[in-house]
């Protein structure tokens, strides 16, 4: 093949080619690799904060537990408004990669919202438990509860940053390199996050302790 | 990758042209791996939106099935059947939404390699605390 040919993409200018980084020795992006790696070691976090959650949730002497505290029906809506976000998340990434910015951006924004909901039922959730007597340093099950779930709710409200920076980057359309595969990244830390509630719903709220 | 056609060169290199993306993408490296170009880049594949909306569906389905459980005795089975709705859901997003099942294989490894890590470690740190013995 003539060099010129190899080294199209470069010659042509076009940024999504860059951005993919095709001279990567493995042929794959550089960043969803290490999405995917940064992914995997957050199982690491989240399992130990789920361990220790699952150690300490009977620990709750002279104070209501899980079981007088946690309101199924709630929970259940907040678990079914996270889980549609990833829905219109994937329907945001087949948006960009139609090349579609109007619809990306659309389904970009009810993702946030969506996050934003399930955040405000966990400050809700939190503000009764609070009430009910269960504060940080109340007892170890308060404090694995509160450190467990703030610390997803800290990621949700990460990604909703992300995604409401990238809506307002796309409609300058100031997006760097493959816009597709920035949003897939997104993506997938916006479905981790989901997934890791899809653990802690089961783990923490419906099996009793 | 219908409208791709691979063509050997002189050199041995493949040579995709990729007509999907709005604009011709000629590639000179090789795909020793025999990666698909697609998955190597994570675009042009999965499902349709259609497709998403019933995969949603499901999960929905599984969680109204979970939530279900807590209200009705099922005696012994009431654990396992939650734990298995708990790894179905966990592994359709992550092998449709998250489009593992359509992507590169590499990182079905990076990321199923942290998973199974942190299970493994975790699983073994509450046997010492004789976790399993008290439930």
């Amino acid at each position: 093949m003539p060099d010129a040919a190899l080294h199209a993409p470069a010659a042509t200018g076009h940024d999504d080619h860059g951005a993919h980084g095709h001279t990567t020795s493995t042929g794959l992006s550089n960043n969803k690799l290490a999405m995917w790696m940064f992914l995997g070691s957050e199982c690491l976090l989240f399992g130990g904060l789920i361990s220790t959650y699952m150690l300490y949730r009977g620990r709750h002497p002279g104070t209501p537990g899980p079981s007088q505290l946690f309101a199924i029906p709630f929970t259940s809506v907040s678990s079914f408004v996270l889980l549609m976000s990833s829905l219109t998340m994937v329907l945001a990434v087949s948006a960009a990669q139609r090349k579609d910015d109007r619809n990306t951006s659309l389904w970009l924004t009810v993702t946030a919202l969506l996050g934003a909901t399930f955040v405000g039922g966990q400050v809700f959730e939190f503000t009764e438990f609070y009430n009910e007597g269960v504060g940080f340093t109340t007892s170890l099950f308060g404090s694995s509860f509160y450190t467990l779930t703030g610390f997803h709710g800290v990621h949700v409200t990460v990604g909703i940053i992300m995604l409401m920076a990238t809506v307002g980057i796309i409609n300058r359309s100031k997006v760097p390199g493959d816009k597709a595969e920035v949003i897939e990244l997104i993506g997938l830390y916006w479905h981790f996050v989901d997934i890791v509630w899809i653990v802690i719903f089961t783990l923490v709220y419906l099996i009793p302790s | 990758m219908n409208s791709e056609h691979n063509a050997e060169t002189a050199h041995g290199d493949t040579q995709v042209v990729d007509h999907d993306h709005g604009h011709d993408h000629v590639h000179g490296h090789s795909h020793d791996s025999g990666h698909d170009h697609d998955a190597d880049h994570g675009k042009g594949h999965g499902l349709t939106d259609q497709g998403y909306v019933v995969v949603a569906l499901i999960l929905a389905a599984i969680t109204a099935a979970e939530v279900s459980l807590t209200y009705i005795d099922v005696g012994a089975l009431f654990m396992p059947a939650l734990l298995i709705m708990m790894v179905a859901k966990f592994v359709i997003v992550v092998s449709f939404f998250m489009h593992l099942r359509f992507d590169n294989k590499i990182f079905t490894w990076l990321f199923y390699t942290g998973l199974l890590l942190a299970v493994g470690v975790y699983s073994a740190a509450l046997l010492t605390f004789q976790f399993f013995a008290s439930t």
